[in-house]
């Protein structure tokens, strides 16, 4: 429904913007478009003058726009792929990455669920194609309000940055388990988890709230993390993502103004209030409880 | 048509075009042409989508389209960079068991309805209880997916101890409650289309009310009943919302009725926004849309002609 107004509202939107006298266009992935959004409220209210389109559409939509020369930035929670590369090199562009924070994605189970424990290679087995662990008892303990003892997996439309990044990390090239419950959004996903005691499920770690426990994960080898702003910014935690946002070259202008702003304090502030973590150590003005974004 | 309504054909043999050519003249001539785009824009509506999604969806049967894969395999992966795989099989399955439950349960509330209506009413109750079946198809789509996320969900999870409450059971019911009201009022014309003293003969050879209509009305409205039945799986079939909310969205051929699938219209809705247009992704997704397009058509044209009887009695 949002979508369909959205559409209404572009036209709108492209009007506007061609009438002011500098704009930055913007479209991609939708785990940074809230975020995005608010960066550039805050950015336009301070440089009055400058209008900020940001759109959002899922990070493959933000980069073949960027591709097509629709957009000076594209959004992404994922990085390029060979294809997108291939396709920006015969058309002689130059794709540039720019980090703009950091997301984990954390894996969500039920509060009564008490394996909070996972390794890698057991996620794989949950979330691969015919894979091993189907029953809970597998994993030593029985989950109480579960009695069919199923593993009932939780996954994402399969456009979705998250899903593409969770399915490279976890899976490889493997493909994910059939008859997986596909939910739409980050938010549907948690909320189905927290209702659902048999599920398992993964989404960003600005979506926990209460109603959840995030899984501590253990690459190979080693002990395992609880994300944590902290954990996705050094990397200590496996499934930690940088969120990207692309341009053609090297930026200039006004577009290298915003992104500095961005990677600044100022920036990285509003990214960290909003539940995802900043690029390095930021002290914020207005150190309050992080708000449970959505 | 007759001559006289008709833009194109004007008999000038015999009166002449001694029309006065003034306002009144001007106006007619422009309202009868308005009216006549009006009537055909259901037609041009229907070829303008039809060539829009055939185009679209062009792209991919031309090329990457593989006509075994596409409807005998179940794994549907478009989006995999290395090694898409475009099986709709288990949609099919999803969306043909959600169709069949709602059925299910649509053809016993709908005919129990239609018939206590169409029979057994008073004047007074009969107008209320249409107004009240109305109603129940002006609720949106979206407020049954709702119902069906967090009030079917739990109540089916308590009820049966399934391990989640979005499945076929969920979407089936809620397609089925939606689709009652439209086989309500067609089944209820049909009853009503059967000329009273047919009614009349039954009861002057004795027999009781339930045996009037059980072995005289019923067989007589055979053929509108089928065709309320038709529009009913024609509504389920292409329904996408409740669906999308209530099937649990996994891709998987059920074996159960408390299994999740997924449905061919609620691909389309999850994926196509966010899906790069162009791409072999939007034109299996288009694909989708022929194939239901073509499903749904050829539904409810049979159902029209059962209803109007074309097919005999």
């Amino acid at each position: 429904m949002f979508r369909r107004f959205a559409a209404a509202l572009f036209p709108l939107l492209l009007a506007t913007t061609v009438l002011a006298q500098q704009s930055i266009q913007i479209k991609g992935s939708d785990t940074l478009v809230n975020v995005a959004q608010a960066w550039a409220a805050a950015y336009s209210g301070m440089r009055g003058g400058l209008s900020i389109a940001v759109n959002g559409g899922g990070s493959g939509n933000g980069i073949a726009a960027m591709l097509d020369g629709n957009v000076d930035i594209a959004n992404a929670s994922r990085a390029m792929r060979q294809g997108e590369l291939e396709l920006a090199r015969q058309r002689g562009l130059h794709p540039l990455r720019h980090v703009a924070g950091y997301d984990a994605v954390a894996v969500y189970l039920h509060p009564d669920n008490p394996n909070r424990r996972l390794t890698m290679d057991q996620l794989r087995e949950i979330y691969i194609r015919d894979g091993g662990l189907r029953r809970w008892s597998q994993f030593g303990d029985p989950v109480p309000g579960c009695p069919s003892d199923e593993v009932v997996v939780v996954s994402r439309q399969n456009n979705s940055g998250t899903y593409a990044y969770f399915r490279g990390e976890v899976l490889g090239r493997g493909k994910y388990r059939q008859g997986a419950l596909e939910m739409h959004g980050s938010r549907n996903v948690v909320d189905l988890v927290s209702k659902t005691p048999c599920a398992i499920g993964y989404s960003g770690l600005a979506y926990a709230n209460d109603q959840v426990r995030m899984a501590c994960i253990a690459a190979p080898g080693e002990v395992c993390v609880t994300p944590d702003i902290a954990s996705a910014s050094t990397g200590g935690y496996p499934l930690s993502r940088p969120l990207l946002m692309y341009t053609n070259g090297e930026p200039r202008g006004e577009i290298k103004a915003y992104i500095d702003w961005i990677r600044g304090d100022a920036g990285q502030c509003i990214l960290y209030e909003m539940g995802y973590a900043p690029i390095r150590e930021v002290h914020c003005h207005d150190d309050k409880a992080r708000p449970n974004h959505g | 048509m007759s001559d006289r309504t008709s833009p194109f054909a004007r008999d000038t043999t015999l009166h002449g075009d001694c029309d006065r050519r003034d306002a009144a003249w001007y106006i007619d001539k422009g309202v009868e042409w308005l009216l006549f785009l009006g009537g055909i824009s259901a037609i041009l509506f229907i070829i303008g989508i039809f060539a829009f999604i055939t185009h679209e969806g062009m792209g991919f049967i031309t090329t990457r389209f593989d006509a075994g894969e596409f409807f005998t395999t179940q794994y549907w992966t478009p989006s995999d960079e290395y090694d898409p795989e475009y099986g709709i099989l288990a949609m099919l399955a999803g969306t043909a068991s959600v169709t069949g439950l709602a059925m299910l349960t649509a053809i016993p509330f709908s005919l129990g309805a239609a018939i206590y209506i169409g029979e057994f009413a008073g004047e007074r109750a009969r107008e209320a209880l249409k107004i009240l079946v109305e109603l129940l198809a002006a609720i949106p789509s979206v407020v049954w997916g709702f119902i069906g996320l967090s009030v079917m969900n739990p109540l089916l999870i308590a009820l049966f101890d399934i391990p989640v409450g979005l499945n076929i059971v969920n979407a089936g019911i809620l397609l089925g409650l939606m689709a009652t009201p439209i086989m309500t009022s067609i089944a209820e014309d049909a009853l009503k289309a059967v000329p009273d003293r047919y009614r009349e003969a039954a009861e002057a050879m004795g027999a009781t009310r339930w045996q009037v209509i059980y072995k005289v009305v019923l067989p007589a409205a055979r053929n509108g009943l089928l065709g309320a039945v038709l529009l009913g799986v024609g509504r389920a079939f292409g329904e996408t919302m409740v669906v999308l909310m209530a099937t649990g969205h996994a891709i998987n051929i059920p074996d159960s009725p408390f299994d999740a699938v997924r449905a061919l219209t609620a691909t389309i809705a999850a994926e196509l926004g966010e899906t790069t247009a162009g791409s072999d992704h939007w034109g299996a997704l288009f694909t989708i849309g022929i194939l239901l397009f073509v499903i749904t058509f050829l539904i409810n044209l049979s159902a029209d002609l059962i209803v109007r009887g074309i097919r005999g009695k």
